[in-house]
């Protein structure tokens, strides 16, 4: 059976130069970076090469880039570590309706320890608007987080606007950037960032490494304790062969980036003229602001699991934001902010395009699906022949 | 995450439709949680269930439980049809993921909506 991959927004496959240089580092350079000795120095040599190659592509400087263990870490690292340093400045955290988890849960886990929480709302595209920032700014106001590109929609925020009124204001302002990288342009001064989260494995690195942006000058508080790795920032012996793996992959990723985008945005806007010609059909997302590989489309009258099941049994593998997919008794709060109904966010379909995704690929999902959808709705007791 | 039966009942549905004539139709769930089971019945004088039918909207547990519990209680009277519980028919389908217990096991509450609707249209034809 053909296997289909268009899931590239959960991970991505690893590419085989970027494991080439990071075998080495699991072997025969096993040495721990803080070790003097030679071992330790060789180790130590690769994660700093690391370093300059994260802060090449991202146009920052090395020192300001603090390896974890992904996104996740460098989201709770950032607002958990401005709550505390800036705390005597003030109390109030800006957010969207659409951030990650690992943002939006963190601040929600802030505002019940007292501080004072903003989440702004967005448009039927997911869009966050640069006056709704402008407007929630106070003076107590310590910590903007907004991400460059959402996870389920796709939909690229306003960030280098949003960035140059908190620069105004004096007003951390963070980016969760894990969605854009390699797929469009991130460059932290363009952006007007202090701070921004990145994960490997989401451009064909490996998993559970990451990194945090941090510009010359911001205040961050240690949130864990231990050694003096990543300037005390985040302390622990160094995931080398990760690092290794991070920096290859970033390197890589921002490689052609404009040609790999416009070949994956072609791919993606034939899925997604293909699927809208099914009926009753509506996509989700902003249509132009939206990152190249993400199709994201609400298939009225079903469900999105059984949608998820019926494509992975034809070797299909996408995701849903349906609550039978999100671990919970309700749909994605990313659909939900953006005002769909409870059908239309059960009923979506996130296709990611990578850069191993062909036109054969293409041509596959759209003649299988027609079928499936066809079926489910035949089941489906919400769903009238042809009419709305 | 589903067993082989779940998938099977997900993949193969049995007595998917309506019944035209059905002389009782239970519906629960609501679009909130994402699962919309209905079931139609065709009760014939004996209280036998002749003919059952079900629509879902929902993920492949709603789905499966649907068409299993049709299976289980096709040519059944009905007093032995309501003996029927959501476990039961999570069991015959190999068990369940442990979210899906609870929203997505509904088809015996179906059924029941409709043995009681089927009883209410006898007492009023009475
Ligand atoms: C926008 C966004 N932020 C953060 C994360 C978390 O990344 P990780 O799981 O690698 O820590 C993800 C991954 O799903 C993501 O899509």
């Amino acid at each position: 059976m053909r296997k289909v991959y268009l899931d590239h927004a959960a991970t991505t496959r690893l590419n085989e130069e970027v494991l080439k240089e990071m075998l080495p580092y699991l072997t025969e350079h096993f040495g721990n970076p803080s070790s003097i000795h030679s071992y330790g120095r060789k180790a130590r040599a690769a994660i700093e090469e690391a370093r300059e190659r994260v802060a090449t592509a991202l146009g920052a400087a090395a020192e300001e880039i603090i390896f974890t263990s992904g996104a996740t870490e460098a989201n709770n690292l950032t607002i958990r570590g401005i709550a505390r340093a800036l705390r005597e400045k003030g109390n109030h955290i800006i957010t969207s309706a659409v951030e990650h988890h690992a943002v939006y849960d963190t601040c929600l886990a802030l505002q019940k320890e007292g501080f004072d929480v903003t989440i702004l709302p967005v448009d039927e595209y997911g869009m966050v608007s640069v006056n709704a920032v402008a407007d929630a700014i106070t003076d107590k106001t310590i910590l903007v987080s907004i991400m460059l590109a959402n996870n389920e929609v796709g939909t690229i925020m306003p960030i280098a606007e949003i960035g140059k009124l908190c620069r105004e204001r004096g007003i951390p302002f963070h980016t969760d950037a894990v969605q854009a990288i390699g797929n469009i342009p991130v460059n932290v001064d363009n952006l007007n960032v202090d701070l921004l989260s990145l994960s490997a494995h989401k451009f064909y690195g490996p998993k559970g490494v990451g990194a945090l942006y941090l510009r010359k000058g911001t205040r961050l508080s240690v949130y864990h304790h231990g050694g003096a790795q990543e300037r005390k920032l985040r302390p622990g012996t160094e995931n080398v062969a990760g690092i290794v793996g991070l920096g290859k992959a970033i390197e890589l990723a921002v490689k052609d980036l404009e040609p790999k985008a416009n070949r994956i945005r072609a791919l993606r806007d034939k899925l997604q003229e293909g699927l809208l010609a099914i009926e009753h059909t509506k996509l989700n997302g902003h249509p132009e602001q939206r990152l190249p590989g993400n199709l994201n489309v609400s298939i009225l009258y079903v469900e999105g699991e059984s949608l998820i099941l019926s494509l992975d049994l034809k070797g299909i593998a996408c995701s849903s934001g349906s609550a039978c997919t999100s671990g919970s008794l309700d749909p994605s709060h990313v659909l939900m902010a953006m005002g769909l109904d409870h059908q239309t966010a059960h009923g979506s379909l996130r296709f990611s395009l990578g850069v191993d995704n062909t036109e054969e690929d293409i041509d596959y999902v759209l003649k299988v699906m027609p079928d499936i959808v066809a079926r489910l709705r035949s089941m489906s007791p919400v769903y009238q022949g042809g009419s709305k | 995450m589903y067993t082989e039966q779940v998938m099977d009942h997900f993949t193969n549905p049995r007595n998917v439709g309506e019944i035209k004539d059905a002389n009782g139709v239970g519906e629960v769930g609501n679009m909130k949680c994402g699962d919309i089971m209905r079931i139609y019945l065709k009760v014939n004088e004996d209280e036998v269930i002749e003919d059952i039918k079900f629509r879902t909207f929902g993920c492949a547990a709603a789905i499966a439980t649907s068409s299993k519990i049709t299976e289980m209680v096709k040519g059944k009277s009905i007093s032995d049809a309501l003996k029927v519980t959501n476990k039961q028919v999570a069991e015959e389908l190999g068990g369940l993921p442990a979210p899906k217990m609870h929203c997505s096991n509904l088809a015996a509450d179906a059924l029941k909506k409709a043995i009681e609707n089927y009883q209410a249209n006898r007492a009023k034809q009475r």
